[in-house]
């Protein structure tokens, strides 16, 4: 079934209403998110009880704004923090990874680059839980061998950090590796000719070249480190990233607070899909 | 020159054997290590296998390990006859502008958390929710309905949060076949079954094998929408490990469970590329 062939009209009403209800599907959860910001209510239910702001700037008991509410805000400052070390570790790791891989032929190559797709498969709880061993291990052996406790390796910050680092910077990878595949090697190999070194050459030819999937990779990297939620869940300390504290609120029960949070984080993360898409676009 | 090019081999694969190594293959050796200790007394261990067994003989294990297992193949199932026909209309029905417009459109719920998407069929689906008021003002029903926690509402919501990682790879595989070969096709005297299914299905195999994948990864190893959208008996194999680490402090079983859940996974995407006849390399890279 293509445009080329005729169809009977019966068919292409038929399927062109599946694709609108699909679609329906698909935006309606958000929708209803987003509307019930705006309820004058308790509740993020119906009945309407009119449209009002005071859920995103509302001062007092019982209606506090995100903007008032300062668990809430302090819960986006460290997931902001973590999705920035998250991004800049994976790009970097990620970066390295891609010219590994594209730049040189070594015994292993395919088993390194099968291992460097596993993450992928392996469920986000499970890598949560090894590192959480590990980790306790190795603290433990720290503190029976030398009395030294490393915090940094108790459940907290370092240890969300790297656990979300340790599957997002095979996407990284991937981003930066397909755009690097397509690199002519010869505007390297220009730039030696013209008597730069290795190092300049890369600096100011390659790199510039992969900025905008070093960019994308970024912002992918950032997202999924700010909405992760199993890895996090199982590595989390008492600085609750923003997606942990929103679901302790939701386990004792939803306010349209909760809502206003949801649709901030809509609006911020298309803005940042925009922007990454703009910076393809160049 | 040689010397300059080991340095810069090494430079390079030291990131990844580090990211890999510390990260990946250690944690998941000392995590099935773990597995492997009994606790006899305070602060002493002996090796044995009593976690897996106990894992075998408590039966609320064994069914939510297949009870999770089944629902996540069906999970995925659902994903891919639903999304298979939108990713055929995108890639190619849809022309120019709509079709990017479509493109994006299916992409846009997934840059927010899994959190506010699980939230979202919370609000339609409880009791005080939008699709049981609407319900009740057609008339349909003359009480609050609930269409929430129970196993339904768990396959709404992993359909839901997995449906990109399914559109995405069969849109990109349909996009590069080539709309002569269907015509060439249907002159052939094909119908449209016959051309779907001995054509566009055995093109579009490394999408949707790949899809396969990703959204049985995705909700065998989900927590969020079963533990929000589920009821009290259905229990995912995920709640029970978080259980064991989080709330009971018995990281022998729970580590043992996870490396359940880790072979289960393992066993069912290496059989699906070995019966595909696809590699990792290929679907994922």
């Amino acid at each position: 079934m293509i445009p080329t062939i005729p169809q009977s009209r019966l068919i292409k009403v038929t399927y062109t209403a599946y694709v609108v209800l699909f679609f329906t599907y698909l935006a309606l959860p958000l929708t209803v998110v987003a509307v019930f910001a705006f309820n004058d209510s308790q509740f993020p239910s119906l009945p309407w009880e009119g449209f009002t702001w005071d859920w995103f700037f509302g001062e007092e008991q019982p209606k506090i704004g995100v903007f008032h509410e300062r668990p809430i805000l302090r819960a986006i400052g460290t997931s902001a923090l973590v999705g920035l070390c998250v991004s800049a570790l994976s790009v970097a790791v990620g970066t390295t990874n891609a010219f590994l891989f594209n730049r040189y032929q070594f015994r292993g190559r395919g088993l390194l680059y099968v291992l460097m797709l596993t993450p992928l498969v392996i469920p986000g709880i499970v890598l949560g839980i090894s590192i959480l061993v590990f980790s306790s291990t190795v603290a433990n052996a720290a503190w029976d061998a030398v009395e030294w406790d490393i915090t940094a390796l108790r459940p907290g910050l370092v240890l969300v950090i790297l656990g979300q680092f340790s599957f997002i910077t095979t996407i990284a990878t991937l981003v930066i590796a397909a755009r690097l595949q397509k690199f002519d090697r010869t505007l390297e190999e220009a730039a030696l000719n013209l008597g730069a070194g290795h190092l300049t050459a890369v600096r100011t030819i390659t790199i510039p070249y992969l900025m905008p999937a070093l960019i994308g990779a970024f912002v992918v990297a950032f997202l999924m480190s700010f909405e992760n939620f199993n890895t996090t869940l199982m590595l989390v300390g008492s600085d609750a990233p923003l997606t942990i504290a929103m679901f302790d609120r939701l386990k004792e029960g939803s306010t349209p607070l909760l809502n206003a949070v949801s649709l901030l984080l809509m609006v911020g993360s298309s803005l940042l899909a925009l922007v990454m898409i703009a910076f393809q676009r160049r | 020159m040689q010397a300059a090019q080991r340095l810069g081999f090494l430079l390079l694969v030291t990131p990844l054997l580090l990211w890999l190594g510390l990260l990946i293959i250690i944690p998941h050796v000392d995590m099935f290590l773990v597995s492997l200790r009994e606790r006899v007394g305070v602060g002493e261990y002996a090796t044995s296998l009593a976690n897996y067994r106990s894992f075998i003989d408590e039966p609320l294990y064994l069914m939510t390990f297949a009870r999770t297992a089944v629902m996540s193949v069906m999970a995925t199932a659902l994903t891919l006859l639903i999304g298979f026909p939108v990713a055929y209309y995108i890639a190619k029905m849809a022309r120019g502008r709509v079709r990017s417009a479509l493109f994006l459109l299916c992409l846009v719920p997934f840059w927010v958390s899994e959190l506010v998407r699980t939230f979202g069929w919370m609000i339609l689906l409880r009791e005080t929710g939008l699709f049981s008021s609407v319900l009740q003002w057609a008339g349909l029903a003359d009480a609050p309905v609930e269409m929430l926690y129970n196993d339904a509402a768990i396959m709404v919501g992993l359909v839901y949060t997995s449906m990109l990682f399914m559109v995405v790879p069969l849109i990109t595989t349909l996009d590069s076949l080539d709309d002569a070969v269907i015509e060439a096709g249907y002159d052939l005297g094909g119908s449209g079954p016959s051309i779907l299914r001995e054509i566009v299905i055995p093109h579009a195999m490394p999408g949707i094998v790949s899809g396969s994948i990703v959204v049985f990864m995705l909700s065998l190893g989900n927590y969020l929408t079963p533990i929000m959208l589920g009821g009290k008996d259905s229990l995912w194999f995920t709640e029970l490990i978080y259980s064991q680490f989080i709330v009971r402090f018995n990281w022998e079983l729970g580590a043992a469970f996870g490396f359940m859940l880790l072979i289960l996974s393992s066993v069912i995407v290496w059989g699906t590329l070995r019966v595909t006849g696809q590699t990792l390399e290929k679907t994922m890279g």
